[in-house]
């Protein structure tokens, strides 16, 4: 593990009323690395990841974003310098895609030439269609491609780390087995450092190097499949057969199909 | 004589101009105010529940006070303000016409821009705004580049209620001194001028609709995202309010301006006054149907230069008399109280249009009425009928005290419909107009004041302060002096009350000249 994490939690805690969403959680996350964290809804995990950028503001403990402390950065600054993707999207409906992706460089101050580059590349890599895309209204995209142009715009102001709030939940299957690949491949390429909630095991296992297990805001684990697997907390279990119960299930089923 | 080839249409057209253009031109200037004000409320209280609870209910209260009445509280409220900046500053500005018209219908249109424009914001999912925050926006640029854009079809859609109200409720402008496409309203009401009573109510409908179908297509446009539409839509709304305000605008407002009060023998004698002055080559301009308060007001403070009052109303309102003197005795020491402020009373025309109590001539004989003594032995079995100030009026305390008045109802009514009304018995007694024409049209009587309750009222030549040397303006009003008698006004009045072409104002005011001009 290198000598400093791209993203450290030390200790944080928030609190809503009486409820305490994240309870003295401690989770270091290394440069490159590609962290999901699970837990059921009310887990305190979207807390958390909100915590990084500080779109929610910790009551207690330390968050580091590349070694400097949340509290020194300016918010707006150490927002622009994050890519966050929404759970459904949260792409503005009176923009164009083109205008939706290079919103975080135009509030940067780039020039709109520059922008405009940048756009096209990220429309590319996103794998969307530059010709009937690009000037579209959010609206006229089916809900994969709105996620894709969302992944382009946490993209567009070359951040290093990645928030992701259940980025594939709402999608069908087969766009989100597709778009989760997709992403694996870019958070390699790019040499992104990822935190992607989901709540389901499956997507974590296949995607994430290394997995948060989060209940009634407290860390119940954390670690790769495999080290997590020799947990013995019983929720953490429980979660990793769902999974496993599904691929005996449909082995079964597969096979008695063949025989039959 | 058939509808469409009365004369009176072109009469009507001729004005256009001048009160769309100024209808347009106070409208546009209110709604504008009303936005200006509005829009940051809006935007500071859309977080805040308490005081954008306060202020909805504000403005709320604020529609509840009927738009007439709105108008009219601007103009004592400005004359008010006007008199402390001139004690203070040593400045001071005009409350009449534009102004209060424009302030009060500013706050009329607060409400649809108000409550639009925090149900638009309060509106966004709050999702967007997460991602707006979310994607390194800071609080103004997250309003200016997310929020208000998002709320735009619906403050637009307040802004078009709001210029709808606005549009409608300027028509009521025309008693504070704002000419309107009221003016067809009110000098039609009040001359029993149908065509131009129509007139007016369809240029201002057509206006209203216009406007709201251009802003409604600016509205659909934001809805869409389509720019086609909103820019059509803006362009037709710069283009009508360019049609409208371009005839106007090069015209100088000099000349002299004539008042009259909101009835028909008012908008004769300005229409006599101004007929005068420009055959002596003075360059006139009538501005009728002010309200009775609005009128000295305006002359005191030079928004006018002259108007016929009569003596016994300014006794009563401007001097707070209530003591009764003959007629010259009255005029003379009234003469010498408005020269304190530098106002010219320049003379007596000749005739007197005091209050009077009026009934059916049959019936008073039949009943052995000549006098109000003779009348007090019945009024508790009688309604009276008078105009929507009589009542209020000290002639009204002092008539009840001297004669002893009960009657068993009181009613307010449009002065033109009172006549008709107690020749068909709908009341007893009127307090009519000694000078109305419809007292002999109807066979009515005014009945005698042997107590001398009521105060003479002579028409009376007033001019404004700074006309006080204008020796031009005298000469030319010099032959009118004492010309006109009792006889002669009420005939023309019933000229005026008619409700064919010749009752025009212009044109009775003609007749008048022809009777009196010789004399």
């Amino acid at each position: 593990m290198p000598s400093r994490p791209m993203i450290g939690y030390a200790h944080v805690t928030k609190s809503f009323g009486a409820l305490r969403a994240v309870d003295d959680v401690s989770l270091d996350i290394a440069e490159g690395e590609f962290l999901a964290i699970v837990g059921s809804s009310g887990s305190g995990k979207t807390t958390l990841l909100r915590l990084a950028n500080r779109l929610i503001e910790a009551d207690g403990g330390t968050i580091t974003i590349e070694g400097g402390n949340v509290q020194d950065i300016d918010p707006v600054a150490l927002r622009r310098r994050i890519g966050y993707v929404f759970q459904s999207g949260g792409l503005f409906p009176h923009l164009s895609v083109a205008d939706n992706i290079g919103i975080t460089p135009k509030l940067l101050g780039a020039p709109a030439a520059e922008i405009a580059v940048r756009v096209d590349e990220l429309i590319e890599l996103m794998q969307l269609d530059r010709a009937s895309h690009r000037d579209r209204l959010p609206e006229a995209l089916s809900g994969g491609q709105r996620q894709r142009v969302g992944v382009a715009r946490a993209l567009a102001a070359k951040p290093r780390i990645m928030l992701m709030d259940e980025p594939f939940g709402a999608l069908d299957p087969l766009t989100r087995d597709a778009l989760g690949e997709d992403f694996r491949e870019l958070h390699r390429k790019l040499g992104l450092t990822t935190v992607m909630i989901t709540h389901d095991m499956t997507e974590a296992i296949l995607l994430a190097d290394r997995i948060a297990v989060m209940r009634g805001g407290r860390l119940l684990a954390q670690g790769t499949p495999a080290e997590l697997s020799a947990s013995t907390d019983a929720y953490v279990l429980e979660l990793l057969r769902t999974p496993r119960r599904q691929v005996e299930r449909l082995n079964a089923l597969l096979l008695q199909g063949g025989a039959a | 004589m058939s509808l469409f080839t009365d004369p009176r249409w072109g009469e009507a057209l001729s004005h256009l101009p001048d009160y769309l253009g100024n209808h347009v031109r106070v409208s546009l200037a209110a709604l504008a105010l009303g936005l200006v004000v509005s829009l940051p409320l809006a935007i500071l209280t859309r977080n805040r529940p308490a005081p954008r609870a306060i202020l909805l209910a504000l403005a709320s209260v604020v529609q509840t006070v009927p738009g007439l009445a709105l108008l009219a509280l601007f103009y004592p409220l400005l004359l008010l303000a006007a008199s402390v900046t001139l004690k203070w500053f040593g400045v001071s500005f005009s409350a009449f016409g534009f102004l209060p018209a424009m302030l009060a219908l500013a706050l009329y249109s607060m409400l649809p821009v108000l409550r639009n424009g925090i149900t638009g914001l309060n509106g966004i999912d709050p999702a967007l705004i997460e991602a707006a925050k979310g994607v390194g926006m800071t609080a103004r640029q997250s309003l200016v580049m997310v929020e208000l854009p998002l709320a735009l079809p619906v403050m637009m859609a307040g802004i078009r209620t709001a210029a709808v109200w606005v549009i409608g409720t300027a028509t009521l402008s025309t008693p504070i001194g704002q000419t309107s496409l009221g003016n067809y309203i009110f000098a039609g009401l009040q001359t029993q001028n149908w065509v131009f009573v129509l007139f007016g109510c369809v240029a201002s409908a057509l206006l209203a609709l216009a406007v709201d179908q251009l802003l409604g297509l600016i509205e659909s446009g934001l809805r869409q995202r389509g720019r086609l539409r909103t820019a059509l839509g803006a362009t037709g709304i710069a283009a009508l309010v360019a049609a409208t305000l371009v005839p106007t605008m090069g015209r100088s407002s000099s000349g002299y301006a004539v008042g009259a009060k909101t009835f028909a023998e008012q908008y004769v004698l300005s229409a006599l006054l101004r007929d005068r002055l420009q055959a002596a080559g003075l360059s006139a301009t009538a501005r009728s149907g002010l309200g009775s308060s609005v009128i000295f007001g305006a002359l005191k403070a030079g928004d006018l230069d002259l108007y016929v009052d009569y003596s016994g109303t300014l006794w009563a309102n401007q001097l707070h008399r209530t003591d009764i003197k003959p007629r010259a005795e009255l005029v003379a020491e009234l003469k010498t109280a408005l020269a304190k402020d530098n106002i010219t009373l320049l003379g007596e025309l000749g005739f007197e249009n005091a209050y009077a109590l009026v009934m059916p001539k049959k019936r008073a004989d039949a009943l052995g009425i000549r006098t109000i003594a003779d009348l007090a032995a019945h009024t508790s079995t009688m309604s009276i009928a008078g105009d929507y100030e009589f009542f209020s009026r000290p002639e009204w305390a002092a008539l009840q005290k001297a004669y002893g008045l009960q009657f068993s109802a009181q009613r307010q009514m449009q002065p033109d419909f009172m006549y008709a009304a107690v020749a068909s018995g709908e009341v007893d007694v009127i307090a009519g107009y000694t000078s109305d024409g419809l007292i002999a049209k109807y066979d009515l009587v005014a009945l005698d004041d042997p107590k001398q309750a009521i105060p003479p009222y002579d028409a009376i030549l007033l001019l404004a302060p700074k006309r006080a040397g204008d020796e031009r303006l005298k000469a030319a009003l010099s032959p009118l002096l004492g010309k006109i008698d009792i006889t002669t006004m009420r005939e023309a009045n019933l000229r005026a009350s008619g409700n064919d072409a010749n009752s025009s104002p212009d044109v009775v005011a003609k007749w008048l000249w022809e009777k009196v001009g010789g004399r």
